[in-house]
C-alpha cells in the first residue's frame, strides 16, 4: 500500500511521481459512458451514448452534449455534476471574452481555458480534480476542431477520439475508419457505428454495415 | 481616412497646455502592428498610459493566440478598456484605424468614455475636429489611390489646423 499514504492529500505528490488523485479521476472517466469525436472536412461530430439508469427517467431532462458558445460545443465522458460545472465555467470564459472583444472566442482560447480551470483544481486545496474528460468541437476561422480535455488539464488536438468505457476499442476502430477527407455525413455515421460497435459484437456490426450499404 | 484598400491617419505635431506651447516634435500617432495605428488625442499623460496598456494588451494577445489583432477587435479593446474608467475617464479621445487581411481598411473613433462611432469615410477628433468634419467633407472623395489619398488628407489636416489656435506646428501623415 504504498499509494495510500499519498492518495488522500490531492498536492501530494507518490514517491513514483505520481498524483494519484488524478489517476483516480482518469479511472472515473474510463468507467463513465462512451462519447467520440470525428473531426470531418466540413465540420466535426461529437456524440455520446445516452444511457438511462431506468426507462422511467425523462429523456428530454437529459442533455450530455451541450453548446457553449453557439459555435462551439462539447461533450463528456465521467461525472455529470462535474461537468456541468466546467459547462459553467466555460461558458462565462467565452462571454467575458465577447464583451471585451466583441467577436466570438475562438476554439482553441476556450479550450485553454477550460483546461487552465482543471489543472487549477489538481493544485488547490480543499477541492478534488474534475471527475470528467471533455470533447470540445468547434468551428471557427481556423476551420473544423477538436479537443479533448483531461482531468489533469492537458489537451490535444485530435482528427477523431474516444473516451469513456471501451476506449480502446472504440479508437481501435475510429482508426481504421478514420479517412482524412471524409465529410460530415461520412462522420455522422462513423460515429454511430463506433458507438454501437460498444454495445453490438462484429458479427452484428457486420449485418448491419450490409444492411445500410 | 479612407481610401481603395489603404488608409491614412494624420495629425498635428502641436503639445500644448492651454494657449502655451510646450512642444511641436508631438507624436500623437502611434504604430500597433504593420497594419493598425492608432491616435490619441487629449491629455498627453492619459494618451501615454493609455497607449502603454493598449501595447501591452495587444503584446498579451499576440502571445495567447498567435497572430495580430484584427482593426475591430482592436477597437472594441480599446472601448472596454474606456469604459472601465467611465467615472473617472482617460481624457482622450482616441481614433483608430487598420486593414483587415483582406486589405478592407477600417477606421474608428470614440469618446473618453469608450462611445465607438464607426464611418465609412472618415473620422476626426481634438480641438481641430470641427473644422476637419468641414475640410474633410468638402475634399474626400471614394476609394482614392494612395498617392492621392495623402495629398487629400495633408490638405484637409493643414487647412483645418490653421483655423484652430490649439493646433498647427506642422503634422504627421501615415499611409498605410
Amino acid at each position: 500500500m504504498g499509494d495510500s499514504q499519498y492518495s488522500f492529500s490531492l498536492t501530494t505528490f507518490s514517491p513514483s511521481g505520481k498524483l494519484v488523485q488524478i489517476e483516480h479521476a482518469l479511472t472515473a472517466v474510463g468507467s463513465g459512458q462512451t462519447s467520440l469525436g470525428i473531426k470531418a472536412s466540413n465540420g466535426v461530430v461529437i456524440a455520446t451514448e445516452k444511457k438511462l439508469p431506468s426507462i422511467l427517467v425523462d429523456e428530454s431532462s437529459v442533455h450530455k452534449i451541450q453548446s457553449l458558445t453557439p459555435n462551439i460545443g462539447v461533450v463528456y465522458s465521467g461525472m455529470g455534476p462535474d461537468f456541468r460545472v466546467l459547462v459553467r465555467k466555460s461558458r462565462k470564459q467565452a462571454e467575458q471574452y465577447h464583451r471585451l472583444y466583441k467577436e466570438p472566442i475562438p476554439v482553441t482560447q476556450l479550450v485553454r481555458e477550460t483546461a487552465a480551470v482543471m489543472q487549477e483544481f489538481t493544485q488547490s486545496g480543499g477541492v478534488r480534480p474534475f471527475g470528467v474528460s471533455l470533447l470540445v468541437a468547434g468551428y471557427d476561422d481556423k476551420g473544423p476542431q477538436l479537443y479533448q480535455v483531461d482531468p489533469s488539464g492537458s489537451y490535444f488536438s485530435w482528427k477523431a477520439s474516444a473516451m469513456g468505457k471501451n476506449v480502446s476499442n472504440a479508437k481501435t476502430f475510429l482508426e481504421k475508419r478514420y479517412v482524412e477527407e471524409m465529410e460530415l455525413d461520412d462522420a455522422v455515421h462513423t460515429a454511430i457505428l463506433t458507438l454501437k460497435e460498444g454495445v453490438l459484437t462484429p458479427n452484428e456490426i457486420r449485418d448491419y454495415l450490409a444492411e445500410v450499404e | 481616412m479612407v481610401g481603395k484598400n489603404c488608409f491614412a491617419i494624420a495629425s498635428d505635431r502641436r503639445l500644448g497646455v492651454q494657449l502655451q506651447t510646450i512642444a511641436t516634435d508631438f507624436q500623437r500617432i502611434s504604430k500597433i502592428h504593420d497594419r493598425l495605428f492608432i491616435g490619441l488625442s487629449g491629455l498627453a499623460t492619459d494618451s501615454q498610459t493609455l497607449y502603454q496598456r493598449l501595447v501591452f494588451r495587444h503584446k498579451l494577445y499576440q502571445l495567447r493566440e498567435e497572430r495580430d489583432m484584427k482593426p475591430e477587435t482592436f477597437a472594441s479593446l480599446v472601448s472596454a478598456l474606456l469604459y472601465e474608467k467611465r467615472f473617472g475617464p482617460y481624457f482622450c479621445q482616441p481614433v483608430i484605424a487598420g486593414l483587415s487581411d483582406e486589405d478592407k481598411p477600417f477606421i474608428c473613433t470614440m469618446d473618453s468614455i469608450g462611445a465607438k462611432e464607426l464611418a465609412k469615410d472618415f473620422v476626426v477628433a481634438g480641438t481641430a475636429g470641427e473644422s476637419l468634419y468641414g475640410a474633410c467633407e468638402a475634399m474626400f472623395k471614394p476609394d482614392m489611390e494612395p498617392d492621392e489619398l495623402f495629398e487629400t488628407v495633408s490638405q484637409a489636416l493643414l487647412s483645418s489646423v490653421d483655423r484652430d489656435c490649439l493646433s498647427g506646428w506642422g503634422g504627421h501623415v501615415y499611409i498605410v
